[in-house]
């Protein structure tokens, strides 16, 4: 009933004294926008970082470790549950690396409505020889159509054309670091030792980069039929079906799955990067923490101005309070003095904090390990404007709180009698 | 109903600091309607802080304080907040106007406040109040860019918004000239005779009290005569 009058007052107080709550309200838009472009930033190289893995890494991978068997000879002889057997040095067994039956699993799993795609792989570990020197690499036999969609491997390629490995045979497309060691370029001809001892010679149709300087100068692609011939197995070998899943955060439960279905081993990319996590969160966490800072110190702001004008003030709470406004009215005048420059000080500071995005959005970061991105990454996720709005308001209420407490319990018997 | 309006039961105060001091002590006395009061006495003699305490402001005191039939005795801070807009009209000795706001806008304040009328009929009635101090003309002018005299009119304009039971003054002609002083008086006088208004005025003025209905006189914290 009152709400009219006493915004009516609060603006007046506001404007009587407007240079001070314009220094109050810079402060929030100064805060806030901080807080927007700093978090929209962060927020981008975040994505960044996280897209260097997870853009390359399945979801869930299936493989055959190499470990020892786990139904040793003795166990059938004597019952573990009557039993303890012991048994000195076990050794891995030579167990095969090729998925069994790897045709029926990709069909399972094409029909699996969790499943986002699959591409299947072949991981091979071989010697570049250059000259006297052999250079240890690995080569990945893979499906270029699949990888590329599923793990942007087109995007790493810096030079020449990914389909070039389908298309032309005993082809290869290596790490940028690996033919900066062969001094290949392309088009040229390197030799390949398997572990076995035979040579195969493939064509370099392109280099890719994938931002990490240690597996570029190890890792090298090639098509699945290329990798079979070089290992001389049939075609339907294959030692690895990556997966990639709609929903992220259900693939430890899915590998679980998996694994138990076709009776393989199954990792899932929560375990295979657990330190990944943890590093998201901490930049995450850090982006926050200052943001909040910045709010508090603009918190303090509002609370030293408003302190000022309650002092200034004082004659004008006193008449009010003797012409019958009561404590609580007084209360509410402040709060909304407070909240409005929250408000109008957040809503310029949102506005101020997209430019400021927007502007380090253009800004140029080129890196040679990056090929794909041109401009410094930012993420325009809109819950960091909410975020922002809903800090800015709180704050405010809270810095408006305690200066305004004090505005009501002013009594005005004192300030009266005291002139 | 009884004719009283205000009524002060053994109302006794101490001030605590530095030392305990008793500065009232053992008040009684009562204002029918349409009386026309001063209350008188030296300096520290009291009066002051007696009104502070009749006007519901100051609430640290012992004894019974009855306005319009109804103990103020215990009531809540925004309870006697609303006895205050209401019932009670202020004039202070330095009018205390807000400085940001108009002429006007100030009449109205404690009407708007009360919230018993409408904005538009708020405002009529505050230019009612004005024209009838004669000073109409000066409605729409920030408050800060007015004389003193006028000042206290507007603050006795604002006073009688609400129509209250009655007004009180501590000093209203005590920062004036003569011939405002003068003025005022004759304000208080038309209210009192014309529009029966119950007045409570504190003053220090012989010449001023002398001119009242009844003057109830002070001294060390007691009624005398």
């Amino acid at each position: 009933m009152n709400i009219k009058l006493i915004i009516k007052i609060a603006k007046s107080l506001l404007l009587a004294r407007f240079k001070q709550t314009l220094i109050a309200a810079v402060g929030v838009t100064f805060s806030i926008s901080m807080f927007i472009a700093l978090l929209s930033f962060m927020a981008g190289l975040n994505d960044l970082l996280d897209g260097l893995l997870l853009n390359r890494t399945p979801h869930v991978r299936l493989y055959n470790e190499i470990q020892p068997n786990i139904h040793q000879p003795i166990y059938s002889q004597f019952d573990t549950n009557i039993t303890h057997n012991f048994i000195h040095s076990i050794k891995s067994a030579v167990s095969r690396q090729e998925i069994y039956n790897s045709p029926a699993i990709i069909r399972t799993l094409k029909k699996d409505q969790r499943v986002m795609g699959i591409a299947p792989k072949i991981i091979t570990p071989v010697f570049f020889n250059d000259g006297a020197i052999d250079i240890t690499g690995v080569v990945n036999g893979i499906d270029i159509q699949s990888e590329g969609k599923l793990f942007h491997f087109n995007e790493y390629v810096t030079a020449g054309e990914p389909a070039d490995i389908e298309r032309l045979s005993n082809s290869i497309i290596l790490g940028k670091g690996l033919a900066d060691q062969l001094l290949a370029n392309l088009g040229d001809v390197v030799q390949v030792a398997t572990i076995n001892g035979d040579r195969f010679p493939l064509r370099v149709v392109g280099f890719f980069q994938s931002g990490m300087q240690d597996l570029d100068k190890t890792q090298s692609y090639a098509s699945i039929a290329t990798v079979q011939k070089l290992k001389e197995k049939p075609n339907n070998y294959i030692t690895d079906i990556q997966i990639k899943l709609n929903d992220l955060a259900k693939a430890p439960e899915i590998a679980k799955d998996y694994a138990r279905l076709f009776d393989i081993d199954a990792v899932d990319i929560q375990t295979a990067n657990a330190s990944f996590e943890t590093g998201s969160f901490v930049r995450t966490l850090i982006s926050y923490a200052v943001g909040v800072v910045l709010l508090i110190v603009a918190g303090f702001g509002i609370y030293n101005i408003l302190n000022m004008m309650i002092y200034e003030k004082m004659n004008t709470i006193a008449i009010l309070k003797a012409t019958g406004f009561a404590g609580i009215d007084v209360q509410k005048i402040f709060l909304v003095i407070a909240m409005s420059i929250g408000f109008f000080g957040g809503l310029a500071g949102l506005i101020l904090g997209f430019g400021l995005s927007a502007i380090i959005d253009q800004i140029p970061f080129e890196t040679p390990s990056l090929p794909s991105v041109k401009t410094y990454p930012v993420s325009y996720n809109p819950s960091y404007y909410v975020i922002g709005a809903v800090f800015s308001l709180i704050t405010t209420f809270l810095a408006g709180w305690f200066p305004s407490r004090k505005a009501s319990q002013v009594d005005p018997v004192v300030i009266i009698r005291g002139k | 109903m009884s004719n009283i309006t205000l009524e002060a039961k053994n109302i006794t105060k101490y001030f605590h600091d530095p030392t305990t001091v008793k500065v009232l002590s053992d008040i009684n006395f009562s204002v029918n309607k349409g009386d026309f009061v001063a209350i008188t006495g030296k300096s520290g003699c009291g009066k002051s802080t007696l009104l502070y305490i009749l006007s519901t402001m100051d609430t640290d005191y012992e004894g019974e304080l009855w306005i319009d039939g109804e103990s103020m005795v215990s009531r809540k801070e925004f309870e006697l907040a609303k006895v205050r807009n209401e019932k009670i009209g202020f004039v202070f000795q330095f009018h205390y106007l807000l400085d940001e706001f108009s002429v006007l806008e100030n009449v109205m304040m404690p009407g708007l406040k009360l919230g018993k009328h409408s904005a538009e009929e708020v405002e009529n009635r505050a230019m009612e109040k004005l024209k009838m101090l004669g000073i109409e003309d000066l409605a729409l002018k920030p408050s800060n860019q007015i004389s003193g005299g006028e000042k206290q009119r507007v603050a006795i304009a604002r006073a009688l918004i609400n129509d209250p039971q009655i007004i009180m003054g501590d000093e209203p002609t005590g920062n004036l000239d003569q011939k405002n002083s003068q003025i005022v008086f004759e304000v208080f006088k038309q209210l009192a005779e014309e529009f029966k208004q119950t007045l409570l005025i504190v003053t220090h003025d012989q010449s001023f009290a002398n001119r009242t209905h009844r003057i109830i006189n002070m001294e060390d914290g007691k009624i005398v005569v």
